[in-house]
């Protein structure tokens, strides 16, 4: 037997659905400092939020890994495409977050289940006044952030924090401390704040001063040096995105075989 | 474009397809027109003679990693098309890659290459190893073939620093190919392209195992001067216009490309070697 439920419902039902999705997961903030975009989230498995797409563009995301992986793989596509198409110059973060609003909002509108999403697209400037923030919801709509953005978990309340303290003049550890600490104020006991440590951090870095590929990941032992307020030389702060593969250990079958049959 | 952009604006389902980490198995679903090899030419046409051909490419095994460097020159039959063309390029962080045969497919190739091998990096979140890069670029080559028969043939030199090198000691690796997509790695050193005969000859005399990085550019730069006297097709130095070959070094610190200074100093001393004893 057929229900009649209103268009309206219906949007009503899908959005409530999508930003209890949403709000269930672990928090990711970006926001703009002197020397580039930071990207945190938090975040203590090795499957990532934040991720290079291009030059100067990054994507963090929070809610169901799935979808946001398949948005991401997308958008490093459609980059390279226009990259490879027209040159690397004419590759925009608002290209990208004009893809992701009219790809998130049809599917919004056309399928039973909503992505259960929200991302942001960071395209780092010569300046932090031309740093670029979108925020695209689960619904396709797009906003254009001021310098720093929350998203998922309770975002509203971690926003307040960077609103009051954000500081585009700032140094990496001193930014990089307000997002741990604006992570941290919510989601401990009894409305406690938490100190969040580098292993529940995944952290990057559009770095502003560097030329062609700016995205590098901060982990590991630089991760804890920033986070005890003491500066990393720019060599350390590691790759692009790319931990080589593991040294093999033996010699490498040149078959599915094992060796004792070669 | 890629084709079958939605009108929506709504990125096509083969973008948000899990599908592969390879950039060109993606585009040759999404936008085939854009991979060299896949454009139908005129049947029994011989298209060699009309476009510019890139020749000579060497690369040398150091202690340290790899040197690869190439002449300036372009030709079209006995013309030169180009005294400045660089024929040799960062693959990506730590591998270099080198061109010879049709430029314009070359450079596309090696364009494509390239975004090929950022694109896997990005998508994995790792760096492919050496072995799979090479085989990548084989399979590349392959897709040419067609047009590598109607005389748009074009063979690239690829070498790397192995970041997980079987044998530490070997962390500098050199790969050849053919027109067929055949793959070859070579010890010590290797050439390719019209002057690569004599430049081998050159560095078959002049090459030890463990070489310096130093040493191996002075032997590359001896070894383009060796082609270039031989092979109408190679440029050598050109001291009028100051136009030197490219060379570039890849290490473990990662790809470097030696500075103009550096390898005009480089180049004038083999010239001035050459003035007092010809034959090097």
């Amino acid at each position: 037997m057929q229900f009649y439920a209103s268009p309206e419902q219906v949007q009503r039902d899908r959005s409530e659905y999508a930003r209890k999705g949403i709000a269930r997961g672990r928090s990711a903030v970006v926001l703009s400092y002197e020397d580039g975009i930071l990207l945190v989230a938090e975040n203590i498995t090795t499957l990532r939020k934040i991720s290079e797409i291009y030059d100067r563009i990054a994507f963090a995301a929070v809610g169901r890994y799935n979808e946001f992986e398949s948005l991401r793989r997308a958008g490093v596509r459609m980059a390279d495409t226009i990259g490879l198409t027209y040159d690397r110059r004419d590759v925009t973060g608002r290209a990208l977050a004009n893809a992701y609003t009219q790809t998130l909002g049809a599917i919004f509108s056309e399928t039973q289940k909503p992505y259960e999403v929200e991302i942001c697209i960071a395209q780092v400037g010569a300046t932090p006044e031309q740093d670029e923030l979108y925020r695209i919801m689960y619904d396709g709509s797009a906003l254009d952030e001021p310098g720093f953005m929350a998203m998922g978990g309770q975002a509203e309340a971690i926003a307040n924090v960077l609103r009051e303290r954000h500081d585009v003049a700032a140094d990496l550890p001193t930014a990089l401390a307000l997002a741990a600490e604006a992570l941290g104020s919510v989601g401990g006991e009894n409305g406690q704040t938490r100190t969040l440590e580098a292993k529940q951090l995944e952290v990057a870095v559009l770095d502003r001063r560097r030329t062609g590929r700016t995205f590098r990941r901060i982990a590991d032992a630089a991760l804890t040096t920033l986070l005890g307020h003491q500066a990393v030389p720019d060599a350390d702060l590691g790759e692009t995105d790319a931990a080589p593969p593991a040294p093999a250990d033996a010699k490498p079958t040149e078959s599915a075989a094992s060796e004792d049959t070669e | 474009m890629a084709t079958g952009f939605d009108p929506s604006g709504r990125l096509p389902d083969i973008f948000l397809n899990t599908g592969t980490s390879s950039f060109t198995q993606f585009l040759s679903a999404a936008a085939p027109e854009l991979l060299p090899g896949r454009r139908p030419l005129p049947p029994g046409l011989n298209a060699g003679d009309v476009a510019p051909h890139g020749t000579t490419i060497v690369a040398i095994a150091t202690s340290e990693g790899v040197v690869m460097a190439g002449d300036r020159r372009a030709t079209m039959g006995n013309l030169i098309a180009s005294r400045d063309i660089k024929k040799v390029h960062p693959a990506d962080a730590y591998s270099l890659i080198g061109i010879a045969g049709t430029a314009g497919i070359g450079i596309e190739l090696i364009r494509l290459f390239q975004v090929e091998l950022e694109h896997y990096e990005k998508t994995e979140g790792a760096m492919l190893s050496l072995d799979g890069k090479a085989n990548r670029l084989a399979a590349m080559v392959r897709g040419n073939l067609g047009a590598a028969m109607q005389g748009l043939a074009v063979v690239p030199l690829f070498a790397g620093f192995d970041l997980s090198p079987v044998d530490s000691a070997r962390a500098g690796r050199i790969f050849s190919f053919d027109v067929a997509g055949g793959l070859y790695e070579e010890t010590g050193y290797e050439a390719i392209g019209s002057g690569s005969l004599f430049a081998k000859a050159a560095l078959k005399k002049k090459y030890r195992e463990g070489v310096s990085t130093e040493e191996a550019v002075r032997l590359a730069v001896e070894a383009l001067y060796d082609a270039a006297d031989d092979d109408t097709a190679t440029g050598g130095p050109d001291l009028t216009r100051k136009i030197f070959p490219v060379v570039m070094t890849a290490t473990a610190n990662g790809t470097h490309r030696l500075s103009d200074e550096d390898i005009t100093t480089v180049a004038e001393q083999v010239v001035s070697g050459r003035m007092e004893n010809p034959g090097g």
